[in-house]
């Protein structure tokens, strides 16, 4: 059964975490916890707020580019934008989104742990992340302006621009010390808290793709650190490491930045294919097929993810042999990925399907990803590639895979675990129309930027040749409706917290052990330590039986109104 | 159900107070691999260079003095044997003379930055220094050197004196009894940060002070 057991809520009133009287009080009862229910509470509404602010970004973008030539925003202002907008989505919300926190709220429960195995360094990560946040708005506001070199932040142009390129790196440096030790907490949690019983093949998928995901988070992000601070170092002090006058080579530059930041793409998805292999067999009701390959396969794509940072090079001059084995490299990560989407496709394969907001955003999150996943080939060729380089092609692939692959799955995750959070739901059909709304925004807004990619629109200009003007318009009004379809779905998850009907401790009939705990969870999560005797995604009769006492419940609820 | 739970065996209502030696140490380990991955960036960056300029390499290392280079090993090779006979002492309960060896490891630590202070001194007097007038005299190969001869000591430095702190601070503790010899985790882990410092400057010294 149920990686154990499905507790019964109990009736006792025990506290919940928010509830329960700590040493602090107020505000620094959040401010000072340790606990990790909060602190993933915490990551959550500050994430929200960078994700609002770069949206808001990318939008005066998509503006800008309505018309040719100047239309709200003068060129410099555009450069800024592309990379505040870069920077904050990249370091503040992809990288840590997921992980930081449903990671957080959510592993250590599934683990049957009572917290995360260092819960003060826990909270320091929050601060890191916090202040690098904090650091990389405040250098809009000061000196010369926000940086101008994109998200990649290439030598040499970031080390002659005059633009406050110091501030807004040593911000992503200290983002990477925050993701290293949320990174090297899970991974002791995950070694050294595991609940009795719990041995490797029967931990959740999703404890298993945090696993890989902490790996890399720890094996590249120094390789970041390091070369932000060489930066840094230069624009400070000349060392002449990557600056070509003085000898270095710009391209090395390259390489070290891409050693981290390809593996950290597999940090931004990991945790979302994680999620992924928790909602479907909850809404499936099906055991999940093909288990061991998932898990291992998350290993894998950690492992591969590490060899192929070349591929971001193809055109920047490195040699031709290197550039066939990137190439032949990047093509074999797609065989773990494809073992995932064909196991979760398998899974759903006659199952009982059910399909709820959280359910929808995984499912469109397949279809969508996939083409993020196909188009991610024809840039991963040698030949196409050369072609399609630099151009919005690029810019559509990647905000398939990102932002359709992470950014979906954040949505999804905060819908499927939004009852443990807060036990309470919300809004279940207005949560769909917004979902398929922000599924119609999504491809009007970045389809075309594959068709004018193809024919030729280079990535990163405010202006372009008439001949786009079509598929500029078409993506304009795409992100209209994707901004107000993410709106929708703000509104009603604050409403759901608000005021949204009281829910049980497990609404969705799910198998982990997080629904074995009352929603939302006491502050220890367990009185118990539970023990586990089975795999993770047991469903059997009464996972259904508790689904039908939820729907009574909810009915009751409706008389009482 | 309920057959599967097995709730006999477990502490109930038990004030919890988590400590994880080993988890402890693991996680000490995890960060050391991300502080060698930190300085591996730095080892690239040498290997590329040395590669594309080696003459100038070996005639920029002649100005360095192999002396201080080997006396600095010396004293840290020895804060490092010092570390140890602290741990152990305080297993023996012998408080004392751990906090005796943990002095003798930061004034080693200290003697260390004392000596790289003048090195770094006498060189700056020379006008070696990015930017500096007789740097801008050299060679590319030989700007890229002292570059990275900076940076990497540079960050070495900085490691030595987290180090110290980190000594200092499980000093302070074991001084206040709150480290004992039962509950000696957070020196061992002191300790390995210790030893990766020294390591460090193990690759450190053969790779500007000995090549020629």
């Amino acid at each position: 059964m149920a990686n154990g057991t499905i507790a019964v809520p109990k009736k006792a009133a025990e506290p919940d975490f928010y509830h329960v009287r700590t040493k602090h009080t107020g505000i620094w009862s959040w401010l000072l916890t340790t606990d990790h229910k909060r602190i993933g509470l915490m990551y959550l509404s500050a994430m929200t707020f960078f994700f609002l602010a770069a949206m808001t970004l990318g939008v005066l973008m998509r503006l800008e580019m309505l018309t040719p030539g100047e239309t709200i925003m003068t060129a410099q202002t555009y450069n800024s934008f592309f990379t505040l907008h870069g920077v904050i989505m990249i370091f503040l919300f992809i990288i840590p989104g997921i992980g930081a926190v449903f990671g957080n709220f959510i592993l250590p429960i599934q683990l049957g742990a009572k917290d995360v195995q260092f819960p003060k360094l826990n909270l320091m990560s929050w601060y890191l992340y916090m202040i690098g946040g904090i650091l990389a708005l405040f250098s809009l506001f000061i000196g010369t302006g926000i940086a101008d070199t994109g998200w990649t932040f290439y030598a040499p142009y970031s080390i002659r621009t005059t633009t406050n390129v110091s501030i807004s790196v040593f911000a992503a440096f200290i983002l990477g010390f925050s993701s290293i030790l949320t990174g090297l907490n899970f991974l002791t949690t995950i070694h050294r808290l595991r609940c009795p019983g719990m041995t490797w093949f029967r931990m959740p998928l999703f404890v298993w793709a945090i696993y890989a995901t902490a790996w890399i988070q720890v094996l590249a992000t120094p390789i970041i650190g390091i070369t932000l601070l060489l930066v840094i170092l230069e624009r400070a002090f000349g060392i002449g490491v990557f600056d070509p006058t003085l000898g270095g080579d710009p391209l090395l530059y390259q390489h070290l930045f891409w050693i981290y930041s390809h593996p950290a793409v597999y940090i931004m998805i990991l945790p979302a294919m994680g999620v992924v292999s928790e909602i479907i067999p909850t809404f499936a009701k099906k055991p999940i097929f093909g288990y061991v390959p998932i898990a291992i396969s998350s290993l894998a794509i950690a492992l591969v993810g590490y060899l192929v940072w070349g591929h971001h090079m193809f055109s920047s001059g490195i040699s031709d042999t290197s550039r066939v084995i990137f190439s032949l490299l990047t093509f074999i990560v797609a065989l773990p990925s494809g073992i995932k989407v064909f196991n979760w496709v398998a899974t759903l394969y006659k199952g009982s399907i059910e399909v709820t907001a959280p359910m929808l955003y995984t499912l469109l999150f397949i279809f969508i990803f996939s083409i993020g996943g196909l188009t991610g080939l024809t840039l991963g060729a040698l030949n196409t590639d050369l072609h399609l380089t630099d151009t919005y092609y690029v810019v559509a692939h990647f905000h398939y895979v990102m932002f359709g692959g992470m950014g979906l799955i954040f949505f999804a995750s905060i819908h499927y675990w939004f009852p443990k959070f807060y036990g309470k739901m919300y809004n279940e059909k207005v949560a769909k129309i917004a979902a398929y709304w922000i599924a119609i925004g999504f491809n009007t807004l970045y389809f075309p930027m594959f068709i004018m990619g193809y024919l030729g629109m280079p990535r990163r200009y405010y202006d372009y040749l008439p001949e786009y003007q079509i598929w500029h318009v078409i993506s304009t009004v795409g992100s209209w409706i994707l901004v107000s379809g993410i709106l929708i779905m703000v509104f009603n998850l604050v409403k759901g917290i608000r005021s949204g009907k009281p829910t049980t401790a497990n609404p969705w009939g799910g198998t982990t052990l997080e629904w074995t705990v009352p929603s939302p969870p006491p502050l220890e999560n367990f009185d118990v330590i539970p023990t586990v005797t089975t795999g993770p995604y047991d469903h059997t009769k009464l996972h259904q039986q508790l689904r039908k006492e939820y729907k009574d419940q909810q009915k009751t609820e409706e008389g009482k109104n | 159900m309920s057959q599967n739970i097995d709730t006999t065996q477990q502490e109930i209502h038990e004030i919890h107070i988590h400590r994880d030696d080993f988890g402890s140490k693991m996680g000490m380990w995890l960060f050391l691999f991300t502080e060698v991955l930190l300085f591996g960036g730095l080892f690239i960056l040498y290997a590329s260079y040395r590669f594309i300029y080696p003459n100038e390499f070996a005639l920029a290392a002649s100005e360095l003095d192999m002396l201080m280079g080997a006396i600095n090993t010396v004293i840290l090779l020895t804060s490092s044997l010092t570390v140890v006979l602290g741990i152990v002492a305080l297993q023996k309960n012998n408080k004392k003379l751990c906090l005796f060896f943990m002095w003798v490891t930061v004034v080693c630590g200290i003697l260390f930055l004392v000596n790289k202070y003048f090195e770094w001194g006498a060189k700056f007097h020379h006008g070696i220094y990015p930017k500096g007038p007789a740097l801008q005299d050299m060679s590319e190969g030989e700007v890229m050197y002292f570059g990275l001869y900076y940076v990497m000591t540079g960050l070495h430095g900085l490691h030595i004196v987290v180090g110290l702190a980190f000594i200092g601070f499980v000093m302070w503790q074991i001084k206040k009894d709150v480290l004992t010899s039962t509950n000696f985790q957070k020196l061992e882990n002191a300790g390995l940060y210790w030893h990766l410092v020294d390591i460090i400057w193990i690759f450190l010294f053969p790779l500007f002070y000995l090549i020629h």
